[in-house]
């Protein structure tokens, strides 16, 4: 576990704090995670891109430095540069399509 | 407490919201034009959209004692029409006299597509030529990191664009250090699922330190919060900030970028 280096400005705290304070939420985060693995399993069809990046981002959870929400972001993120001719949607879907 | 909502689409609120808000510690909104979830077919019903948000929204603010302000634009969501966007664009500038109108937002890209990139280059064009702020809209999800990238790179080409005049909204954890990094000032937009949470925002005050970034709600017409800054600050007060840091982002910040449009007042200072 890294050690940590408060940025200026931040009140120190001790991990014991912050379970107090987070853990709760995370734990029935973590809850209903599985519950959505567990729907998908009951479902029938195949796994489409958006789960395929879900469940690739679960390993980077247990990586044991910070930044892991920047990390998941950026395996989600298009890694292209160049605009785009067209859309055919307005909308995003939270992962991107390509990832494998 | 007091606190600035700098982006919330107050035209997709009921009057209930407005008074919450107010009862919350809101001292002033801003109100950056937006899609309104379907294309409007004409500039007639921009031109509409930009009276209500002139004329309409500052009247019912101000009976919870609200000041509103708002930014105009054509979205990038509409901007794939380059018609109808060159349209909507040639409305503004009448816009821009009215006395609660901050500048040129919330403008940016959705797709990341290349009409989205000329409408988003004429957008900057007019707030040069007109001495505007610029309000950024980021994309969502998975094209946010490239549009973020693109759009800064669109505003570092233009050659004359100060960064400190312009806020670059939604960002996230994987935006924030290189928007931050370039001058840009950052906003941190709270949504219940997408976006940011509360919990997470003050994640990335912790580890930024927060002198160019703001929190807001935008509160629109889909699953959002109008109350989210107010609850971002309580997140800040059970971790231990102190009272005069929890001000110093919810309001302080908001107030010393928006400083910069001479019709903005700070509502403090006016009482």
């Amino acid at each position: 576990m890294s050690t940590p280096i408060p940025t200026p400005g931040t009140p120190p705290r001790t991990r014991d704090q912050v379970a107090d304070l987070h853990f709760m939420d995370a734990r029935y985060k973590l809850l209903d995670l599985a519950a959505f693995l567990d729907r998908l399993d009951r479902a029938s069809g195949g796994e489409d891109h958006r789960v395929r990046g879900l469940r690739a981002a679960l390993p980077l959870l247990l990586e044991p430095t910070e930044g892991r929400v920047a990390r998941i972001l950026n395996l989600w993120s298009d890694p292209s540069v160049a605009p785009i001719e067209k859309a055919d949607t307005k909308a995003a879907s939270g992962v991107w399509p390509g990832l494998k | 407490m007091r606190y600035i909502e700098p982006h919330g689409h107050m035209v997709s609120r009921t009057t209930d919201d407005y008074q919450a808000m107010a009862l919350a510690g809101c001292a002033a909104i801003c109100e950056p034009a937006f899609w309104a979830g379907f294309d409007r077919k004409s500039a007639d019903g921009f031109y509409d959209y930009f009276c209500q948000l002139t004329q309409h929204e500052p009247k019912r603010a101000a009976k919870y004692g609200l000041p509103h302000y708002a930014w105009l634009c054509i979205n990038p969501k509409e901007s794939e029409d380059m018609g109808l966007a060159a349209e909507v664009m040639a409305l503004i500038p009448e816009f821009l006299q009215c006395p609660t109108v901050l500048g040129i937002g919330e403008i940016g890209l959705n797709k990341n597509t290349r009409n989205e990139m000329k409408i988003l280059e004429a957008h900057i064009a007019l707030a040069v030529q007109l001495d505007q702020l610029i309000l950024v809209h980021t994309p969502h999800l998975e094209d946010k990191r490239k549009g973020t990238r693109l759009i800064m790179d669109c505003l570092k080409a233009n050659g004359v664009v100060k960064p400190e005049r312009v806020i670059i909204d939604h960002v996230e954890e994987h935006t924030i250090n290189e928007v931050l990094d370039q001058g840009f000032w950052a906003g941190i937009t709270l949504y219940p699922e997408s976006k940011a949470t509360p919990v997470r925002a003050v994640d990335m005050i912790e580890a930024v330190a927060a002198q160019r970034v703001w929190l807001n709600s935008a509160c629109d017409w889909g699953h959002s919060d109008p109350l989210a800054v107010p609850k971002a600050a309580q997140e800040m007060r059970r971790r231990g900030h102190s009272a005069e840091a929890i001000d110093r982002l919810v309001y302080g910040n908001p107030v010393k970028f928006l400083s910069q449009c001479g019709r903005f007042k700070d509502p403090q200072a006016q009482r």
